[in-house]
């Protein structure tokens, strides 16, 4: 659970901003955080926090030139990526860190088979001829467990479902044998039972493999079955980091508790939810102190002056926030 | 939390509602190669004050159903009863009083809102297609809904650009509320929502629900959303009601092998929680040529020999808990 495993990816105070004509978007804001080999980090918010800017920043995919990546840096077993030009960031993406994204449906390229399009991936990392990248793929299939791979090969994105084409995008992600991989909320367009299925098969994958994944999603409940740690992500900042069974138990920072306690359970029926009241600021509009300042309950002057700093709370546990720093004055 | 149930006559009964799509093939003069059974028999009531909650996952036939009872749809077979009357009868005058008493959310409050009307023009849309009233009457009723749901009277002259995602939800709820409906059609009403929006949307519902005595039918994926909200729910599985029941007990024991599978699926926001896991192999077979016998029998893992040839009934097993399974 520990990060004792060897850190394979460091995130240090990734600054990336997006500059639109309404003003600078400051989606990701000073990020920092890290990943064991076979560990999963759970990144968790709500839409518009930059939990997809950060993933994307990680593999400098931003939609340049409107994004791009001011401060930080993104060490991959130790090299930083965003040093790289484009043409060496293609080749650690898929072989060193690959993402799958939310939608299936734009993943895949719709006038190419699922074959060409796994063999093109795979023939980005090897050399081997047409015949050996065809079993190649057969077997990257099977390996996300799409039944009969041989005849899959053939078919089109169209004629296969959502399910079955989010495998195939995990296949065409882990192909290169990555050591990292970002899976920005892979399962939500997909049914709760084709979601278990596909969990159970990231996890598989997991095992074998040693992969690190950062696991980008808003469902607590995917939280809590896939994730060793996680962060949680409020207008562009971490707020809170911990092992997962920590954060459920005893959330620190005001945000994480509240939104913890606003969904609903599955057993046990309350009278009555607390809801967080007011909306995330918009990120190109900040306000100067805390981010949360304006929906929190606990309130008081120098949050509205000053953001707080990440302090450590306990073993592994950090939280950015007032309440939390051990204070003689109080 | 369930004060406030009706004991007399339902407001809206569902009779063996069916509606199946003919699947055509051919450029000009189209053959018909086969039917979509979207909704293949279903019966349900919903009463007064009454939220029914209808879960399946996506193709299940949830939403037709809905647009069955909101006659966007003719059903193919059966019928919806309002207070008795045939819904899919109504003509001229009925028809229009029908509109007023029962109205639709749906899920995305971006695509909901007509971007060009003011949100006064939106919500009053209900009130000058269906009554007559005077422009100070419309405003004053304008306003009011506004109030009930929440939102500052200025919202009033502003565009639906200018709104989030859970105010516009807040926009659709005004524009239904504004006619005075017995019925609301909620039709996903907070999934396209965040996470700490959903909650304030969801409370929002039960208050309405209790002080202007609305009924519901919501249609969800979401389980948690569901139990919170809903009095009774009906879990369906390719156009067929496999579970109905109220809702504790039928999160409390859920007895078709679909249920249980859908709701072992439902990850439970809790590191501790037990894994019960029961992964279901497959997928959802297609509504043109659906299996069998039990619809369901070649994922269920307790499946018999009966269940390819025999279409089990819906059997009550407890007051108000029918299942349709061999295996009760």
């Amino acid at each position: 659970m520990a990060v004792a495993a060897p850190v394979v990816l460091d995130v240090r105070g990734l600054r990336a901003y997006r500059y639109t004509r309404w003003g600078v978007v400051r989606a990701v804001d000073g990020v920092s955080f890290a990943l064991g080999e076979g560990e999963t980090l759970g990144l968790v918010g709500e839409s518009g926090c930059g939990k997809t800017m950060t993933g994307l920043a990680l593999v400098r995919l931003l939609p340049e030139p409107a994004g791009r990546i001011v401060e930080g840096q993104v060490l991959l077993e130790g090299e930083d990526l965003v040093t790289k030009s484009e043409s060496e960031m293609r080749r650690v993406r898929g072989r060193r860190i690959s993402m799958i994204l939310q939608d299936p449906q734009t993943s895949l390229n719709p006038v190419f088979t699922i074959g060409d399009q796994i063999v093109e991936a795979l023939r980005l990392h090897h050399s081997d001829g047409e015949r050996t990248l065809a079993t190649r793929a057969e077997e990257a299939l099977r390996r996300v467990k799409v039944a009969a791979p041989e005849q899959r090969m053939r078919a089109y994105p169209h004629q296969m479902s959502g399910g079955m084409k989010q495998r195939v995008v995990g296949a065409i992600a882990v192909a290169g044998e990555p050591k990292v991989l970002i899976a920005d909320e892979p399962t939500t367009a997909l049914d709760v039972t084709i979601q278990l299925q596909y969990l159970a098969l990231l996890k598989e994958l997991q095992a074998r493999t040693r992969l690190a994944m950062l696991f980008i999603t808003h469902d607590f409940g995917i939280v809590a079955r896939m994730c060793d740690r996680v962060a949680v992500m409020y207008a562009g900042r971490i707020v809170e980091t911990g092992p997962t069974r920590t954060l459920f138990r005893s959330p620190r920072h005001p945000y994480t508790e509240a939104l913890m306690a606003s969904v609903p359970s599955m057993d046990g029926s309350v009278a009555r939810l607390p809801s967080i009241e007011g909306q995330p600021p918009p990120l190109h509009d900040l306000p100067a102190g805390c981010r949360f300042a304006p929906r929190c309950a606990y309130v008081d002057d120098r949050c509205r002056r000053e953001y707080p700093p990440i302090m450590p709370v306990g073993p592994a546990h950090e939280a950015a926030c007032w309440r939390v720093e051990p204070s003689p004055s109080r | 939390m369930l004060e406030g149930r009706a004991i007399t006559e339902p407001l809206i009964r569902a009779e063996n509602l069916t509606k199946h799509f003919p699947v055509t093939r051919g450029l000009l003069v189209g053959r018909t190669t086969g039917h979509v059974k979207a909704v293949d028999g279903v019966s349900f009531t919903i009463g007064r004050q009454e939220t029914l909650g209808l879960v399946g996952e996506s193709g299940c036939g949830k939403t037709t159903t809905s647009r069955l009872l909101l006659r966007l749809e003719e059903p193919t077979a059966g019928r919806v009863l309002l207070d008795g009357q045939d819904v899919h009868a109504l003509r001229g005058l009925e028809l229009s009083r029908y509109h007023t008493r029962v109205q639709a959310v749906f899920q995305d409050p971006w695509s909901s809102l007509n971007p060009r009307l003011r949100i006064r023009d939106t919500v009053a849309e209900a009130l000058v297609v269906n009554r007559r009233v005077t422009r100070a009457g419309k405003l004053e009723r304008v306003e009011e809904v506004l109030h009930q749901v929440g939102l500052p009277l200025s919202a009033a002259a502003r565009y639906p650009h200018e709104f989030s995602g859970g105010q516009r939800q807040r926009i659709a709820l005004a524009s239904a509320l504004a006619a005075s409906p017995e019925l609301i059609v909620l039709d996903e009403p907070v999934s396209a929502l965040d996470v700490s929006i959903r909650a304030q949307i969801m409370n929002l519902l039960k208050d309405l629900q209790a002080r202007q005595q609305l009924s519901f039918l919501l249609v969800a994926h979401n389980l948690a959303t569901v139990r919170y909200i809903a009095h009774r729910t009906a879990v369906m599985y390719l156009g067929r009601i496999v579970e109905q029941a109220d809702t504790e007990s039928l999160y409390r024991t859920p007895l078709h092998p679909y249920t249980k599978a859908l709701f072992a699926a439902a990850l439970p926001a809790d590191p501790d929680a037990p894994r019960d896991d029961m992964i279901l192999s497959g997928e959802v077979p297609s509504p043109i040529d659906p299996p069998s016998g039990c619809h369901f029998h070649p994922r269920c893992p307790f499946a018999m020999e009966q269940c390819s040839r025999v279409a089990p009934e819906l059997k009550a097993v407890a007051p108000g808990h029918v299942v349709s399974c061999h295996l009760y």
